[in-house]
């Protein structure tokens, strides 16, 4: 991630996906992005393949990749930093992580919670 | 009106036409693509939530080949770098760079979408249709929706090309350019969650 100049800051409103309202990154950006991607991206096919490790820690092992994988992506391809002129971007961004973590978490604690008054026995499969 | 917000920002008045006219346009995308996340997170909760409902049907486990979603994998990942060069060669007004970047982003776009295509083609021939179970509903609905935004970001790459071609870097391409590399960023991001939380998560446990 390059500094950004004097003269960006004098702009103020920073979209992003460019660094300094001008440009869209550099190549070695690009580049450390996409090797750091692949390797991620192979380390969790093989985490979901692999008989090393107990099932809940192969969920917690993708788990924990692809929100780094998902980090890579903002940073390298997406440019998303946390410079003071990306200020509103990151407030947006925060809002949107906010209202999606609720939505993803409070329906599957309803759910189980709906789940486990509706069937005593919680988690047994239903029987033909 | 639009004068008071630009001071407000500090913007100098004399920028204000046209290369402001691209900052706005892209701060307005990128809060459509945030909302477009939230679309997503809804999808996924329905997943989650139903994913072990298989109504004694398929599995994810006997119905999901990771190979194939390994190969949409890297098609998708190696697309949105291209892409990022399509913007690069965009910066140095580099025609030719630019065409040959957005062209394999586009045919890397198009064999994922085949495959994926193939996938639901092979799986409704299984019986293992969305109709079979409230899983197959919330993966259908899920990866469907994705797709379907694939398939829209490559009609929108279409025009691009086309229009590239006719007007060279002009002001509205180059913005648009940059509008079509934020949404392709964000589908592959979206992706991932999608090959992780479904294909692996669904094929481990």
């Amino acid at each position: 991630m390059t500094q950004p100049s004097h003269a960006s800051l004098e702009s103020a409103r920073v979209t992003p996906g460019t660094h300094d309202g001008q440009r869209h990154g550099s190549l070695r950006g690009y580049l450390v992005g996409y090797v750091v991607a692949v390797v991620l991206t192979t380390a969790s096919f093989l985490a979901a393949q692999t008989d090393a490790l107990t099932p809940s820690s192969v969920v917690a092992a993708i788990t924990v990749l692809a929100i780094a994988q998902m980090l890579v992506h903002l940073i390298f391809f997406l440019h998303i930093s946390t410079s003071p002129h990306q200020r509103t971007n990151i407030l947006a961004f925060a809002v949107t992580l906010l209202i999606v973590s609720m939505i993803v978490a409070g329906s599957l604690w309803i759910m189980a919670h709906l789940e486990s008054n509706m069937m005593p026995g919680g988690q047994m499969p239903m029987q033909p | 009106m639009l004068q008071s917000v630009l001071d407000a920002h500090h913007i100098p008045a004399p920028h204000a036409a046209a290369s402001e006219r691209r900052g706005m346009t892209g701060f307005g995308f990128y809060l459509y693509l945030l909302s477009d996340c939230v679309l997503f997170a809804t999808l996924f909760a329905a997943f989650a939530v139903l994913h072990r409902s298989v109504a004694d049907g398929p599995t994810g486990q006997q119905l999901f080949d990771l190979r194939n979603a390994f190969i949409e994998t890297a098609c998708l990942l190696t697309s949105s770098v291209t892409c990022g060069m399509a913007m690069l060669a965009c910066d140095r007004r580099d025609t030719r760079a630019a065409f040959g970047a957005l062209a394999v982003t586009f045919l890397l776009g198009l064999v994922f979408l085949s495959m994926e295509l193939k996938e639901f083609a092979r799986m409704v021939s299984e019986g293992a249709g969305p109709s079979r179970s409230a899983f197959l509903s919330a993966f259908f609905t899920l990866v469907g929706t994705h797709g379907m935004h694939v398939t829209a970001g490559l009609v929108w790459l279409g025009v691009i090309v086309v229009q590239l071609r006719r007007k060279g870097f002009s002001e509205g391409v180059v913005r648009r350019m940059f509008c079509f590399s934020l949404f392709w960023h964000v589908i592959d991001v979206v992706w991932i969650a999608v090959f992780s939380f479904v294909y692996l998560i669904g094929s481990a446990s």
